[in-house]
């Protein structure tokens, strides 16, 4: 299996650059962005296989990114990180077109599986 | 539970409780129980009483007139009685000495036959006499040796050569009996003058007197000007004895007098003078007599009285201590449910934080969890050789725990006990803390903050935890006020010597007049639906718990500022 490339996206810089090392060490492709903004272009300008999110950051804020995302590649799977203790915002980003939502702090087992399901899933 | 033994004393009990407890009724309680009791008392018992002794008066005067007046028509039918009698014999007399001369008087033949006539028809002559101008009885009928006495200093011979008539007043005969004389003077033609007088037992007067139909416990008797008495009394001595009951006879007519007997019995008098003579016949009748009805009904409407002043002061007395005990329960009740309303609202708020704060605890929970994680995939890659990677991953662990710990500090600080711990604080301090809370939700709504903070803003005695709610409670409401991207400013100043204030003000959408008249009062609310309409009531109830004041502005469209004025030494405490 090739490896996937994947785009991190999450305002707390500390957080995502770990998240991407260990993906990394299990044999990902991860690339970080810290705002909404630089994901959308780095999207633009690169071809990923699936979009980690997370939903409640400052400025363009997780929600907006990901309905941008769907209407320029509708077919790029998105999985969303909540940091509240409910599911309201992750059910409200899978109405959206999300693939499926996390809660952090994350589970990294679980979170693989995901992004396996997720590209299964585009292949298809 | 209940010993069957003690039931008795159960009531006692359970009075002395009521009394326990009573003692311990706050003070305004009691000045409240005792306002009723007294005003209760007051209108219930004035106008009873006042009732009660007008009806009395009422009623004995009442019973008097109508015992008193066939009284007075019988005294007044007697005294007639008795004019009518003295008349009678009188006129007797005026016959025989208008019908005889003195001359065929003279003769003790034809003065002997007239005589027996006289007590033939008429009874009770004692005797008749003839008297010459001198004064000398010419000639006498009857059983005593008075032929040739000698009448011209007497006064009475006087008083018949004035008046053309004499009565007497009673007298004791030779024999032992109450007499009176009656005399009539008569003028012959050549203006000489000679005089008839006749004496007659009074056992006639006493028949007029008992023809009155008095009931045993009266009495009635004829008295002269003097007070002699001039018949026989029931009891009040026999007659030529002095009446002990004083009685101005006054003009002719009915009077009646209440008055007290030598044996202290009150007594009604009813009297009436007869016309022409110097007697006064007179009734004695007990007051008892007259008010026996009085008497019973007086009892009977005095138990009634004292069982209804009774009855009032236990219905007062019970009803007030029930009335004061339901509205202190009230009270406690009311008190209560506002404690706990309070203690929601502060539930509520931190419920309002729950959500920021989730978030907040789990940014540095998931740079931890990775961190952590990443460690634990070197370890198991063995390739956790290299130090200063590690040191490097551990210090953002670290920087994370340090994190957490601030929020929940924050936390505590702001969950902690509803009574109030006066400590010196920075209100700067305090407001940077709370604005911690809102930082992120500032952030993500691209709301801007601006601290205007007087650096030099001395320390307060004040609660911190009650402080940061009413901050919070304020920046929650200005946050709702204004549209993403809007701006808050606060400013904390030194009005004068004794206060600091906090303003917190906003450009939000504001509020109507009347929506600031009653921003204040509970359950008010301009957030339909999701708001308890508690904050602000709540947030005014501290700030006048910690001395404070506080104060609105807002013009509708242009943004509002809330201003927290708060004392620099806590409330009660003047000596710091």
């Amino acid at each position: 299996m090739s490896e996937l490339r994947i785009l991190l996206v999450d305002d707390e810089e500390e957080f995502v650059t770990t998240l991407a090392e260990r993906l990394e060490i299990r044999g990902f492709a991860p690339q970080t962005a810290t705002d909404g903004e630089q994901a959308l272009e780095m999207i633009k300008n690169n071809d990923y296989d699936v979009i980690v999110l997370d939903l409640m950051m400052p400025g363009l804020n997780g929600l907006d990114v990901l309905q941008r995302i769907k209407r320029r590649t509708p077919d790029l799977p998105v999985i969303l990180l909540t940091g509240h203790g409910s599911t309201r915002e992750g059910m409200e980003g899978m109405r959206h077109g999300a693939f499926d939502y996390l809660m952090k702090p994350l589970d990294i087992d679980e979170l693989i599986t995901k992004l396996h399901e997720a590209v299964k899933e585009k292949k298809e | 539970m209940n010993d069957p033994g003690t039931s008795s004393s159960r009531p006692i009990t359970g009075w002395l409780n009521r009394l326990r407890e009573s003692s311990f009724l706050p003070k305004r309680y009691r000045k409240l129980r005792r306002n009723i009791i007294l005003l209760m008392l007051f209108v219930t018992i004035v106008p009873l009483s006042l009732l009660a002794v007008t009806n009395a008066i009422q009623y004995q005067k009442n019973i008097l007139d109508q015992r008193v007046t066939p009284m007075r028509s019988v005294v007044s039918k007697a005294t007639h009685s008795f004019e009518l009698f003295l008349e009678e014999r009188l006129s007797a007399i005026k016959f025989i000495s208008a019908s005889y001369s003195f001359d065929a008087l003279s003769d003790p033949n034809t003065l002997n036959r007239i005589f027996r006539i006289l007590r033939e028809n008429y009874g009770g002559y004692v005797d008749l006499g003839l008297i010459d101008g001198r004064g000398i009885q010419v000639s006498y009928a009857g059983p005593y040796d008075l032929l040739n006495k000698d009448y011209s200093n007497q006064q009475w011979f006087r008083e018949v050569q004035i008046r053309g008539i004499f009565v007497s007043e009673v007298f004791m005969g030779y024999r032992e009996f109450p007499h009176i004389a009656l005399a009539i003077q008569h003028l012959t033609d050549d203006g000489r003058f000679w005089v008839l007088r006749a004496t007659m037992e009074t056992q006639k007067f006493n028949n007029l007197i008992s023809a009155m139909g008095l009931d045993p416990l009266s009495d009635a008797f004829l008295i002269n000007k003097k007070g002699i008495l001039q018949t026989d009394s029931r009891f009040y001595g026999k007659v030529l004895s002095e009446l002990p009951l004083h009685i101005t006879p006054g003009e002719a007519g009915t009077r009646v007098k209440e008055d007290v007997d030598a044996l202290g019995h009150k007594v009604i008098l009813v009297y009436s003078p007869l016309i022409k003579h110097d007697f006064t016949l007179v009734m004695v009748i007990p007051r008892t007599l007259i008010f026996q009805s009085w008497q019973t009904l007086k009892r009977e409407m005095s138990y009634l009285y004292l069982i209804s002043m009774l009855l009032i002061a236990l219905v007062t007395f019970g009803s007030t201590h029930l009335l004061v005990k339901r509205i202190r329960e009230a009270d406690e009740k009311r008190e209560a449910a506002f404690r706990e309303l309070e203690y929601n609202q502060k539930l509520s708020s931190i419920g309002r934080l729950a959500a920021g704060v989730a978030h907040e605890i789990n940014n540095p929970l998931s740079i931890i969890n990775e961190k952590a994680g990443l460690i634990k995939d070197l370890v198991e890659r063995d390739m956790h050789h290299d130090t200063a990677k590690l040191m490097r991953t551990v210090n953002p662990i670290l920087q994370s725990v340090s994190r957490c710990r601030n929020i929940t500090h924050r936390l505590l600080g702001f969950a902690r006990r509803i009574g109030v711990q006066y400590e010196m604080l920075s209100i700067n301090e305090v407001m940077v803390e709370t604005l911690g809370f809102l930082e992120k939700e500032a952030l993500y709504r691209n709301i801007h903050i601006e601290n205007r903070l007087d650096e030099n803003i001395p320390m307060i005695s004040s609660d911190r935890g009650q402080l940061q709610q009413v901050f919070l409670n304020i920046l929650t409401n200005a946050f709702s006020a204004v549209t993403d991207g809007g701006r808050v400013v606060i400013t904390t100043r030194e009005p004068d010597a004794n206060t600091v204030a906090i303003s917190i003000q906003d450009n939000g959408h504001g509020m109507s007049e009347s929506t600031v008249r009653q921003i204040f009062e509970p359950f008010f609310t301009t957030k339909q639906g999701y708001g308890t309409g508690l904050g602000l009531s709540i947030t005014y109830g501290i700030v006048k718990k910690l001395g404070g004041e506080i104060k609105v502005q807002s013009r509708e469209g242009e943004g509002s500022i809330f201003t927290v004025y708060l004392p620099k030494k806590a409330p009660g405490d003047q000596n710091e």
